[in-house]
């Protein structure tokens, strides 16, 4: 650190009282260097991970356990440039690092990644973190890719030059962890840091910073790997004016496309399962209320959503693919100016993106937006982008209404994705040049090179999203199917449950009918659309309970003919419309309170979306109607 | 596809880059990046805006002193593609624009 006057400053403070229980490591790096696969790697925990910088948005905590009876606290930081916090997410590393985050204690130790790839520019990061003063250990990540395109790095006289231990490893093969273990398990021997705590930001001066880093590496024999041949490729057809737009569009046909045919035996097959084993258990409880509150109420209801596990792990599979191989910053240049036009930057798109797979996570990446408005517009419009939970309720109602015509059910169901995204830019048009008003920002975003998605990371999203689904399921829509069997089997008369429509849920139903029947939906639907309010999914577990007790059939796709019998195609164009713009659900709803800091923002978003969700269903109806 | 059918795509990608009349010089010491055609490669003097965004470009590569590249665009030219550093970073038009070359 000697030859590096001037940039790196800190001041010394006192050091606060120290939590001896816990050793705590944090993860530091710049965007897109790694930290969360070696998080992933180190604690065995699933963060997600994607090839563009701003995954990782929050710092997340996770267990790392060393040789027996010995653990450390491993926190994952997003990523930063510097240690100079400008957007939302620097702030908490800069937060962390400080001490002053809540209810985490400072750090004992950092692990320093960098990746290996770019050396020169991203060991500028290492000034400012090492001037700390807390034992760091400088991480050279994609050791793989820096040896594959012919580059070189003398690591033991890095750790001279920068008075640090060094290690050279490829956190996604997941070679060269020993090192990081063993350091791991050196910060648990003796006493905590005695090294003096420095005051944050640490102001940086940066080009003295990147001639320090220069020299650094020149010391360390660093040899810089050959330009990423295959990238500059790709880029050739992927960014290309004609081309790249004609790939663009191929790929998502293809990705909703497989959603249906792919998906589909899957599908089936689930359902059989489900009707067998319904009518297995059903022959085996003999107590009349029992087998209805289980066959028809949980079974047919819970296993009616489960059902579309399959479309959502396809979904999900092709967004993994599109992240991780880095293809989705290319498509965040290429919306860039579209979305400019709407009063929205390119980093908008990233999250607005993500609001595919769910709105909350989307919602939670806006923190990489710098500027104050674009991120609140961003976040109120997220909602409107088709989350993977609409696509059940999508799926079961174009299967029904379109059966036998495997491409129109496709354009049916890109024509909700396209409209979802059309509301969401005029909104933000209409937020932009009203309430949200501010100058254009700029857009600058990294392009990271094309790496091939490895099958452990894909294979962990999917993991991760059957367990919230069928957690979901297994809670939310549960709870829903008991309660709404409930109603539908309440009250008695005569000692025998009544006719569905004069149950308790009947009565609901009929009462909040002439609010509905503009849009030609009855009272099943209703029923339907309020339980839904808890999450968009819930619909079809209802509507499955409904049909279920109703019904006697027991025929496979009895819930698409209940649906196909009670809707007009009317009704189900206005059905779909509204389930595209209406904001049901509680977790994006909870979210937006918390990224926005009260209830100003997600009251005035939520009645926007249900009237303008209820204005175009009544319109869908009534221009439907009219052709069928 | 035939090879020489693949080059004659990617030609007609360079020719539909350079359409665009090639900005106004403001002097001959003031030549900014949008002036650059693509692979050409110049050194950068300094950019022309406020602290914050020049301190962010700067931490991204685009330090004076570097040399920088363009490289591909989205459909339109804008935002572009460079090389800076080792990396290769997007940037806005109205961005390039404020970055002079030496």
């Amino acid at each position: 650190m000697g030859d590096c006057h001037g940039c790196a400053a800190a001041t010394l403070l006192p050091p606060p009282p120290i939590n001896t229980a816990r050793h705590i490591v944090a993860i530091i790096g710049p965007p897109n260097s790694g930290k969360s696969t070696l998080f992933n790697r180190l604690t065995g925990l699933r963060q997600k991970v994607a090839n563009f910088p701003g995954v990782t948005v929050e710092h997340r905590m996770g267990r790392a356990k060393l040789e027996p009876g010995r653990e450390v606290f491993l926190v994952d930081l997003p990523g930063v440039y510097s240690l100079n916090p400008r957007t939302e997410d620097e702030r908490v590393t800069h937060d962390v690092l400080a001490g002053t985050m809540k209810d985490l204690p400072r750090p004992d130790a950092v692990l320093l990644i960098l990746d290996s790839t770019n050396l020169s520019r991203h060991l500028v990061l290492a000034a400012p973190v090492l001037s700390l003063g807390l034992p760091t250990l400088v991480i050279l990540n994609m050791a793989d890719d820096l040896m594959r395109r012919g580059g070189d790095i003398d690591t033991t006289e890095l750790a001279m030059q920068l008075s640090a231990p060094v290690a050279l490893v490829s956190a996604a093969k997941g070679e060269g962890i020993e090192k990081v273990l063993q350091f791991l398990s050196g910060t648990t021997l003796g006493a905590k840091a005695k090294a003096p705590l420095m005051q944050l930001p640490v102001i940086q001066d940066i080009p003295k910073c990147r001639a320090w880093a220069a020299n650094a590496g020149n010391k360390a024999k660093y040899h810089a790997p050959a330009p990423p041949l295959w990238t500059r490729r790709l880029d050739r057809i992927f960014l290309h004016p004609v081309l790249g737009p004609i790939v663009f569009v191929l790929v998502v046909i293809a990705v909703f496309r497989s959603i249906f045919s792919w998906a589909d035996p899957l599908m089936n097959g689930i359902d059989h399962v489900r009707e067998f084993s319904g009518l297995w258990i059903g022959s085996l409880i003999h107590n009349d209320a029992l087998r209805s509150l289980i066959v028809d109420g949980i079974w047919k209801g819970v296993g009616s959503v489960i059902k579309f596990l399959p479309q959502i792990l396809f979904l999900f599979l092709f967004i993994g693919i599109l992240e991780d191989s880095g293809y989705l910053a290319r498509a965040a240049l290429i919306a860039d100016r579209t979305m400019a036009r709407f009063g929205l930057q390119g980093k908008s798109f990233i999250p607005l993106l993500s609001a595919y797979a769910c709105a909350v996570p989307a919602i939670m990446a806006t923190r990489t937006i710098e500027n104050k408005r674009d991120r609140i517009a961003t976040i109120l419009i997220a909602p409107f982008m088709t989350c993977s939970a609409r696509l059940p309720v999508y799926i079961l109602v174009i299967a029904a209404f379109i059966p036998h015509s495997p491409w129109y059910q496709v354009i049916a169901l890109i024509g909700l994705y396209v409209i979802g995204f059309v509301a969401a830019i005029l909104t933000a048009r209409l937020l932009k040049s009203t309430v949200l008003k501010s100058g254009r920002s700029s857009f600058i975003l990294e392009m990271p090179p094309y790496r091939w998605p490895t099958v452990r990371s894909l294979a962990l999203r999917l993991v991760d999203r059957s367990k919230v689904f069928l957690r979901r399921a297994g809670t939310v829509i549960l709870a829903v199917a008991i309660v709404v069997w409930l109603l539908l089997y309440l009250p008695f008369s005569h000692g025998k449950p009544p006719e569905i429509e004069h149950s308790y849920a009947g009565t609901v139903g009929h009462v909040i009918e002439p609010a509905i029947r503009p849009l030609g939906f009855n009272w099943k639907i209703g029923i339907g659309l309020l339980t839904s309010l808890a999450a968009r999914e819930v619909i079809v577990g209802t509507l499955g309970t409904i049909y279920g007790m109703e019904g006697t059939d027991e025929h496979s796709s009895s819930l698409q003919q209940a649906v196909h019998h009670d809707l007009t195609p009317g009704g189900a164009a206005a059905l779909l419309v509204f389930f595209a713009f209406a904001m049901q659900c509680m977790s994006t709803i909870a979210v937006v309170r918390r990224e926005t800091g009260g209830w100003k923002w997600p009251a005035a978003q939520f009645a926007y979306m249900t009237v303008f969700a209820y204005v175009a269903a009544f319109a869908a109806n009534r221009i439907v109607s009219l052709w069928f | 596809m035939t090879r020489k059918a693949w080059h004659w795509i990617l030609r007609v990608n360079m020719q539909l880059s350079f359409k665009k009349k090639p900005q106004q010089r403001k002097g001959p010491g003031a030549k900014n990046l949008t002036e650059l055609r693509r692979g050409e490669s110049a050194v950068l003097a300094r950019i022309d805006l406020p602290q914050d965004d020049a301190q962010r470009l700067m931490e991204m590569g685009f330090l004076p002193g570097h040399a920088i590249t363009p490289g591909q665009a989205a459909p339109g030219g804008d935002p572009r593609v460079f090389r800076v550093d080792g990396s290769e970073v997007a940037l806005r038009r109205e961005t390039a624009l404020r970055l002079i070359l030496r």
